[in-house]
């Protein structure tokens, strides 16, 4: 019997299914580019209309991510980042928001290492509604998927272009709170799905599934946010909104003085773009 | 541990890749619908004669095979101890065990129509074999390859650049064979549709690192013919050097089931494991997953990986095949570490003594043996995998040994 979820993510779709509008999800990697500065970033979030919020979890070798998010990594881990911190950063955010859901994004070694078991019941404590882990095809669910959902931990799986009709309900079985739909075979950051073929695949996925369709990798514009909200149920915009932060630092590594305001404007930028898209 | 590895150590991995806890499949869902086609040509080419007959054809007339099992005279009076036997792999074309594996796998990624190959390399070797056969077949070839490594091994890459092979040196993270690795994988995601991913070592997902020890088990079922023809009889250790660890399976696989044979793989211990900077991930690394499987890895309290460390580049990564790491909890092959200047030490040795210059890497498995032979009767037969030849070396020797060339 699987403990009850933290609903967050449940009501968050309910409501905005009554809005009749798809959710906006920004990616930033936790301590990026300090953690003070990271954890500004994550308590502006909300007001900048984010509706679900990615946190990046560092890992010394993301696979599957490009240049900006690779980069977003070092200056997390410069400033010392790790999953202990990560987790106390969502409990600091829980103390001003307990709507907003938030997911850690990442790869399975820092969670392994950290304990499965002790990993899941201190990220569910600190207000973590689900999880994404790269590196954890449905092959490897006995690792920490079903542990999760038996927590109450949503697990949110990766569909791609390359996952055919076979795989699909493979992919889908023990997915919850929703699919994450990757746009493009390629890293983070990298080129962009042409608007049809994106309409298309979220059209075939909710086939086999009801759960919502975020889709995700290629979206730096609000007009293609825009677009991507117009056939999905959420998008998700990482790479192009931790190049802003790339972008507010000098080269001495310290933030300038509005990179925070700065970031919180691009947001707001998306998330206009994916309130007014339909 | 399941039943069906309780009868024999050959049987790993079960179907899902895992040989005890360690090995499996952990990469990102693009990448699964062509892991499993990869892995269900292999079963098909497997029990095909006809890429059998392939496979021995290109080993026999353009590797080489079979390597030869050389008796090696003047260490053993010099160790005074147990007869030191060298299994020639160096003498393979490109000069080390990588074709063995590369000639395989060549010929698996013509079966699946694939056009374009890639491949990650640390010192260059497996770089080389890879461009070799792509040369061969007539098929692009990439070949990832971390700045810092470009850098320290310059012949190699002019060699793979020969040979027509594009090198695309790799920036992120380290500069060396992880990000390397990395980068490939990256690449690979980018174009699954057209592109093979040509592993160089029994590491990564399921099903490489079966996949590489079946191509590389040669070197062990050749020691098994050539020792009871001069021998009579099977020998008493196999000793091997171990970086990702495709020349130590090779050599030990044919002989797992035989327990009273005596199984020793050599970690690079760098400077010394008590360091910090080493390559040993089993006598200095804990278990955990990277590159597609899990696996003992060098890492720091919060599943961070750290960097290797070796004066030999090919063995300067931060993991150990999966299978070994199994092996190792198990206690079937006994793992020791040797340092820098014990392998130089060893590398100085082989060249005066036999007039053989080896890699670095054997050198590692080498120096090992200079521990062991002098305690050891007569009449035990030791045989040691001289993996690859020291050309590619001789720049980082002279550099360690202070002269200027």
């Amino acid at each position: 019997m699987n403990e009850a979820t933290t609903g967050r993510i449940e009501k968050k779709f309910k409501f905005l299914k009554k809005e009749g509008r798809a959710a906006f999800i920004p990616f930033i990697m936790a301590a990026d580019p300090t953690l003070d500065v990271s954890l500004e970033i994550l308590k502006g979030l909300p007001a900048a209309g984010a509706d679900i919020i990615e946190l990046g979890v560092l890992f010394s070798d993301p696979m599957a991510d490009g240049p900006a998010i690779q980069s977003a990594g070092l200056r997390a881990k410069s400033a010392g980042a790790n999953l202990h911190q990560t987790l106390s950063m969502v409990r600091e955010f829980r103390k001003v928001d307990d709507i907003t859901p938030i997911i850690l994004m990442g790869y399975y070694n820092p969670i392994y290492i950290y304990g499965n078991e002790k990993f899941l019941i201190d990220a569910k404590n600190s207000g973590v509604d689900g999880l994404i882990v790269v590196d954890l095809p449905p092959e490897e669910d006995k690792e920490l998927c079903l542990p999760s959902l038996e927590k109450g931990i949503h697990f949110i799986r990766l569909a791609t272009p390359t996952t055919d009709e076979n795989r699909i309900s493979t992919v889908l079985t023990n997915t919850s709170g929703f699919v994450y739909y990757v746009s493009i075979a390629g890293v983070t950051g990298s080129k962009s799905a042409r608007s049809d073929e994106v309409r298309a695949a979220v059209k075939n996925i909710k086939k086999y599934t009801e759960l919502p369709v975020a889709v995700g990798f290629g979206i730096k514009t609000p007009e293609q946010a825009a677009i991507v909200a117009r056939s999905a149920d959420a998008a998700v915009v990482g790479s192009a909104i931790v190049k802003v932060i790339e972008n507010n630092i000098d080269e001495t590594g310290a933030p300038s003085d509005n990179l925070v305001d700065n970031v919180l404007e691009f947001v707001s930028s998306l998330s206009r773009g994916v309130r007014e898209s339909r | 541990m399941t039943d069906k590895f309780s009868n024999s150590y050959k049987s790993g991995p079960d179907k899902e890749g895992h040989f005890g806890i360690f090995g499996g499949r952990y990469v990102a869902e693009t990448l699964m619908p062509l892991i499993l086609q990869v892995e269900e040509s292999y079963a098909k080419a497997k029990s095909d004669p006809e890429f059998d007959r392939e496979l021995k054809y290109y080993l026999e007339h353009y590797v080489g095979r079979p390597s030869p099992l050389y008796f090696a005279s003047r260490l053993t009076e010099f160790f005074g101890g147990a007869k030191v036997y060298f299994k020639r792999d160096e003498l393979n074309h490109t000069g080390a065990h990588k074709i063995n594996n590369c000639i395989g796998q060549i010929l698996l990624a013509r079966r699946m129509g694939k056009k374009r190959i890639i491949a990650e390399t640390g010192a260059g070797q497996h770089g080389v074999a890879t461009a070799t056969v792509c040369a061969l077949f007539g098929l692009e070839c990439v070949i990832y390859m971390g700045a810092k490594d470009i850098e320290r091994q310059a012949p190699n890459v002019f060699r793979m650049k020969l040979l027509g092979a594009e090198v695309i040196p790799v920036k992120s993270g380290t500069s060396t064979l992880k990000d390397a690795m990395n980068e490939a994988l990256r690449d690979w995601v980018s174009s699954v549709e057209n592109t093979y991913y040509l592993i160089g070592t029994v590491a990564g997902p399921h099903p490489y690192p079966a996949m590489v020890r079946d191509f590389q088990s040669i070197i062990g079922k050749e020691v098994r013919e050539q020792i009871l023809k001069t021998e009579g009889r099977l020998p008493d250790t196999l000793v091997a050097c171990i970086g990702g660890g495709s020349n130590a399976i090779g050599l030990f696989y044919d002989f797992l089931d035989e327990a009273d044979i005596n199984l020793i793989g050599v970690e690079a211990a760098g400077h010394g494991i008590n360091t910090g900077s080493h390559a040993a991930s089993l006598n200095g690394g804990v278990p955990g997953v990277l590159h597609g499987n899990r696996t003992y890895l060098l890492q720091d309290n919060d599943g961070q990986i750290l960097d290797a460390h070796s004066i030999s580049a090919g063995l300067d990564y931060p993991g150990i095949g999966p299978e070994h790491s199994w092996l190792h909890d198990i206690g079937r092959v006994n793992y020791v570490s040797v340092q820098d200047e014990e392998a130089l030490e060893a590398f100085k040795l082989c060249s005066r003594l036999e007039g053989i210059i080896p890699a670095l890497e054997p050198a590692h498995a080498l120096s090992h043996v200079s521990r062991i032979a002098p305690g050891l009767p007569d009449n035990h037969i030791l045989v040691v995998n001289m993996c690859g030849r020291g050309d590619k070396d001789v720049f980082t020797v002279a550099d360690s040994l202070g002269v200027v060339l």
